[in-house]
């Protein structure tokens, strides 16, 4: 897997509820497709991608072929306290990526 | 445009409808996207509301179409929508997703974008904390680029 | 086969009536006619994948490489400094005694200064590199060629003109003839490349705008050009011409 793309803001008020942005590089590969020799190209999807916020899961998503490349996930979060957010995809090869973003409660 | 041209061009466009029907996968029929749906809601009711699904009604590629949905919820640890299964009709599979909310997210909203085959309905079903299900369904015209790649 | 099927059905209609005269409309991007979620797409850097690329950019921009251990930034130092420098290609390169690319000028770089392996011509990294300096550019204006580039300039609108390919068609048929009639559910583009390289999502991925050229001679029926060859980049450089004053939008969106 490839790089992803963070969109998070660093500094929050209390009671706010923030929207996070991800786009993850992947081709989506559906396993519907056939190459040029006629052969069918095997599945190659992120299956599932999760979000914990100090080690507590705030959102989960199990994908589908029918999510687009490149996908983009964005989901509402409202923290109560400063901390850290985790983010992992994992796709069909068995490959994880994780990338971390940092939150200031202010 | 030149005879010979026109010629070309007409067999061209039949032989590519022909090889279009013998060669498209096989897709999620209604009664697929059904058993999915069932398959999900374990044969509970689902009420037609509370559920907001935000599509383009006339899309110009189904290789990425812009979605959101959002449901109707106080999102409190009492109250709260704990997961949204998107589900569509003439994909190859019926599934889209399925994501999995908490409290944490203050509101029960998420974006995405999706492929999409064929013109359609998208379904989109919502299920609370105690397990009461709502759904609300898009549909949605894909438009095939004039200038695609191959 | 079936969205081809619609296009050559589509293309046997009232198109191409009599042969391409000058330019004469006012230049508008294809960002003009988008969907409004597709320009969404594109205005928002947290929801446009092409900043995939841009990101990767970054990272090859400041990664040592090659014999000489050099980076990007050893000598151009940070990449703000590329500001402007896309609106000036394809452009003369006195070094190489031709018009190149964008990408050739990063492959030409790769292979003088860091004395690196050679990358494909629409390699990742190549793609990548080029929306990171494209990016800098972003707002400004395409500067209109020189003399240098006249040669390039009048090869590649010869070739935008010359009717190709088993439909007998120009790109000046479309793309000044009937820019901004229907060709199926689309709108025929004037067909600027003011956003190279663009996230296509036809392609679903980052491409250059020599494979959007590939693309459209496909679309005719004809021999595409050669990668890299002097036809290739004279009609990039006629292209850039004729969109001259049209902003960057570096990397786009489009359908």
């Amino acid at each position: 897997m490839a790089a992803a793309l963070i969109n998070v803001q660093k500094t929050v008020r209390k009671g706010e509820i923030i929207e996070i942005k991800t786009l993850m590089a992947h081709p989506m590969e559906t396993g519907f497709r056939t190459g040029l020799g006629g052969q069918l190209i095997p599945r190659d999807i992120i299956h599932r991608f999760v979000c914990t916020f100090e080690g507590v899961e705030i959102f989960a998503a199990d994908l589908f072929p029918a999510i687009s490349a490149n996908p983009f996930i964005a989901f509402t979060f409202m923290p109560q306290q400063s901390g850290t957010l985790t983010f992992r995809w994992f796709d069909d090869k068995g490959g994880a990526q994780v990338e971390t973003a940092r939150i200031e409660m202010v | 445009m030149r005879l010979d041209a026109m010629m070309f061009t007409r067999r061209d466009a039949l032989t590519g409808i022909l090889l279009a029907c013998a060669l498209r996968p096989a897709a999620a029929t209604p009664a697929m996207m059904e058993a999915a749906i069932a398959d999900f809601t374990k044969n509970r009711p689902v009420t037609e509301g509370r559920v907001k699904l935000d599509l383009p009604p006339l899309v110009e590629n189904g290789n990425a179409v812009p979605l959101t949905v959002s449901v109707d919820s106080p999102m409190t640890a009492q109250d709260f929508i704990s997961r949204i299964a998107l589900f569509n009709e003439k994909n190859p599979q019926p599934n889209i997703a399925l994501f999995y909310l908490t409290p944490h997210a203050g509101r029960a909203q998420v974006s995405t974008r999706i492929r999409l085959g064929d013109s359609q309905f998208i379904t989109a079903i919502a299920e609370t904390n105690t397990g009461a299900l709502f759904s609300a369904k898009a549909e949605l015209i894909v438009t095939l680029p004039a200038c695609a790649e191959n | 086969m079936k969205r081809l099927a619609v296009l050559i059905a589509c293309l046997s209609g009232p198109v191409c009536a009599q042969d391409s005269k000058s330019v004469s409309f006012d230049k508008r991007s294809t960002f003009d006619l988008m969907k409004p979620e597709t320009q969404a797409m594109q205005r928002d850097d947290a929801s446009n994948p092409a900043m995939l690329w841009v990101q990767e950019g970054r990272a090859l921009w400041q990664a040592k490489a090659g014999s000489t251990d050099k980076a990007c930034q050893d000598c151009h130092g940070d990449v703000a400094s590329m500001k402007g420098v896309a609106t000036r290609y394809p452009a003369y390169s006195a070094a190489q005694q031709k018009v190149v690319t964008l990408g050739q000028q990063i492959q030409f770089c790769r292979a003088q200064e860091q004395k690196a392996e050679p990358w494909t011509a629409e390699a990742r990294p190549v793609l990548a590199l080029s929306a990171l300096v494209g990016l800098q550019s972003r707002g400004l204006p395409l500067a209109k060629t020189g003399p240098a580039e006249a040669r390039a300039v009048a090869e590649g609108r010869a070739l935008f003109t010359e009717r190709r390919g088993q439909m007998n068609l120009s790109c000046a048929q479309c793309h000044d003839d009937h820019a901004g009639q229907s060709l199926g559910g689309a709108i025929i583009p004037q067909g600027h490349p003011t956003g190279y390289p663009i996230y296509r999502l036809e392609w679903q991925d980052l491409g250059s705008l020599e494979r959007r050229l590939r693309n459209c001679l496909n679309g005719v029926r004809s021999e595409p050009w050669p990668s890299g060859s002097s036809e290739n980049v004279a009609v990039q450089t006629y292209l850039r011409e004729r969109a001259a004053g049209l902003p960057i939008e570096t990397p786009a969106i489009r359908p």
